[in-house]
């Protein structure tokens, strides 16, 4: 991470500075990313019921390939309901559908006779809470997408090894790969998790509140893993802490519900909607008027 | 002064429950414990009535096949041999043959009601697998006779064309009808309920979120199975096989109009010769004279004992499972 001299930083402009304006800033020299492939991510007029309940209405939003966006809001907005949509998760709930069009790579998700399996290999996905397997050793675990997806891989070691350095966990796991998954403290396992997800090597990975169940020393570690891994792919995270999105992401997308559907208020660079944002509603809420 | 003397013994902790706690307490308690007194007053009923035999057949009593007894014209036993080895056998083979019928059938289904099967389907399909549980045993009995028999009498010949090199298979002489087999897919039919019902409890159980990571990582619904739903609920299955077992091996009237009772033992599963001893009981019960009632009270008293300890053996199954899933 290159720090951006507070003397560089256009401070002036902000009609409310703010820490978190600061923060994001100082992200802003974040180099291009090169090595992510793809165009990414298009979500088109997203809209998502549970049963007769409308909770999500119209949400339009692009990912580009290798660019990290933080989906911030109050509970119940519908972020969670939101990054589901993407990758066919939604679908499990029972009463649960969906309007509108996700686009990976300019090919619709939903479309028919679309192998949803293939889909979910695409775009990754860690949970709020991490639930590695437990009957498996922390090496199955990380090899287990392998497994369920049934796909062939040459290396199965050097997979291992890349996944789990990428994900932070190789040096404080690399002795005991047979140990269980669930002898790891918390922040450990959802590292693991995100090994886990690495391993079928996603080009898009979502994030749902990877860090509201961790202490603050595992959070970091974890938004170093997804600072280092935006080189290579795309990243959609959730987050109830707005530290964590000015931290981590390119953009930032803003999601309200006043009592009907979520909305998304407004998107922008992260470091806009933190120093600048275009709607009231927005700056009520970073500034941490409301929420 | 040395710091062990600050710290105080642990105090007795007290409350003085209100006077309707206690009454309700008491009701409680007393229907807790009004099955163990039934059960236990059953099992000295049995013991009592025939220990006369137990004492005078011994360890016999398990290891004789025969069961005969001779009275002279003023009904006074001449001579007497009851030997239960036989029927224990036999039940044993029937109830085997069951489970091993019945799991995988009610493993499928319970996966297909909880994974697969439309919730409106699901709904109609636990309602009639309960109503099995509920049909009375004789209609099974009669059905299995009449209109099964031929049927598993066929499959049971086909097995010994190709398999009949197997001791187990074995059918001399010649012999297929009413064997430990037809019986055996009867009991099947009527355990298929309660296996099925703990297995979808079991499975309904397997934690969502290892469920959704499994989907999350690109698996098929039957790879999501085998990597989180199996493993959480192997014990399980295997507590609601032995509960099936347990109550295969009680059934008496659909094993009775199934079975050839033939008081020999035999292990040949596909043959028509065979033995269980709640049918034994059933069969002998109608024209025995004092003295074989007393063996039948004994041979009873074996029978609960088995029942007992599969039972207790899959409740401990299933209670381990609540441990073991996570």
């Amino acid at each position: 991470m290159i720090q951006t001299p507070e003397s560089e930083k256009e401070m002036s402009t902000s009609a409310q500075p703010s820490s978190l304006a600061s923060v994001a800033n100082a992200k802003q020299a974040r180099t291009q990313p090169t090595q992510a492939t793809g165009t990414g991510l298009e979500a088109r007029g997203i809209h998502a019921w549970f049963g007769k309940n409308h909770v999500l209405a119209n949400i339009n939003l692009d990912f580009a390939a290798g660019s990290v966006t933080a989906l911030i809001g109050p509970s119940g907005c519908g972020k969670s309901t939101f990054i589901r949509t993407l990758n066919r998760m939604h679908e499990f709930i029972p009463g649960a559908a969906m309007a509108g069009e996700v686009l990976l790579d300019g090919k619709e998700v939903y479309a028919p006779g679309v192998d949803v399996t293939k889909i979910r290999l695409q775009i990754g996905m860690v949970f709020q809470k991490p639930n590695p397997f437990p009957s498996m050793t922390i090496g199955e675990n990380v090899l287990s997408g392998l497994k369920l997806a049934q796909l062939k891989v040459e290396n199965k070691d050097e997979l291992l090894e890349s996944c789990l350095v990428r994900a932070g966990l190789w040096n404080e796991v690399k002795d005991r790969l047979d140990a269980h998954g669930g002898s790891l403290s918390g922040g450990q396992q959802q590292r693991l998790c995100i090994a886990r997800a690495l391993a079928v090597s996603p080009q898009v990975l979502l994030m749902d509140e990877p860090c509201s169940a961790l202490d603050p020393g595992s959070t970091l570690r974890i938004e170093d893993t997804i600072r280092e891994l935006s080189d290579s792919m795309t990243i959609v995270i959730v987050t109830h802490n707005m530290q964590q999105a000015a931290r981590v992401s390119d953009y930032t997308a803003f999601f309200l519900s006043d009592g009907g559907p979520g909305e998304m208020i407004e998107v922008a660079r992260t470091s806009e909607i933190f120093s600048q944002p275009k709607d009231q509603r927005t700056e009520n809420y970073v500034t941490g008027r409301f929420g | 002064m040395s710091i062990t003397t600050l710290i105080p013994s642990p105090r007795d902790i007290t409350t003085e429950p209100r006077r309707s706690d206690k009454v309700f307490r008491g009701v409680v308690t007393g229907g807790g414990l009004s099955s163990l007194v039934i059960l236990g007053l059953i099992a000295l009923f049995l013991a009592y009535r025939g220990f006369e035999v137990l004492k005078q057949e011994g360890l016999g009593f398990i290891t004789n096949a025969e069961w005969s007894i001779t009275l002279d014209e003023s009904a006074n036993v001449v001579e007497s041999n009851f030997g239960l080895s036989a029927m224990l056998v036999g039940t044993i083979l029937c109830s085997l043959v069951a489970v091993v019928i019945a799991v995988p059938i009610s493993v499928f289904s319970a996966l297909y009601l909880n994974f697969y099967a439309p919730g409106w389907l699901k709904k109609i399909l636990v309602a009639v697998i309960d109503m099995m549980a509920a049909f009375p045993s004789i209609l099974f009995g009669i059905w299995g006779f009449l209109v099964l028999m031929p049927s598993v009498e066929y499959w049971g010949k086909l097995i010994n064309k190709y398999l009949g090199w197997i001791p187990l298979f074995e059918v001399k002489p010649y012999f297929f009808t009413r064997s430990p087999f037809v019986a055996g897919v009867v009991l099947a039919i009527m355990i298929i309920p309660i296996i099925t019902s703990v297995s979808r409890e079991i499975f309904a159980q397997a934690p969502l979120d290892r469920i959704q990571a499994a989907f999350a990582l690109g698996a098929t619904r039957w790879a999501m199975i085998k990597a989180v739903v199996i493993p959480h609920g192997r014990s399980g299955v295997v507590g609601g096989a032995m509960l099936g077992l347990g109550r295969a091996m009680g059934e008496t009237v659909a094993v009775y109009t199934v079975l050839n009772i033939v008081f020999q033992i035999n292990w040949h599963v596909l043959l028509g010769a065979g033995g269980n001893v709640a049918s034994l009981i059933i069969l002998k019960f109608g024209e025995a004279s004092a003295y074989e009632i007393k063996a039948l009270m004994a041979a009873g008293l074996v029978l609960f004992f088995l029942t007992l300890s599969v039972n207790a053996a899959a409740n401990f199954i299933v209670k381990r499972t609540g441990k073991s899933g996570r």
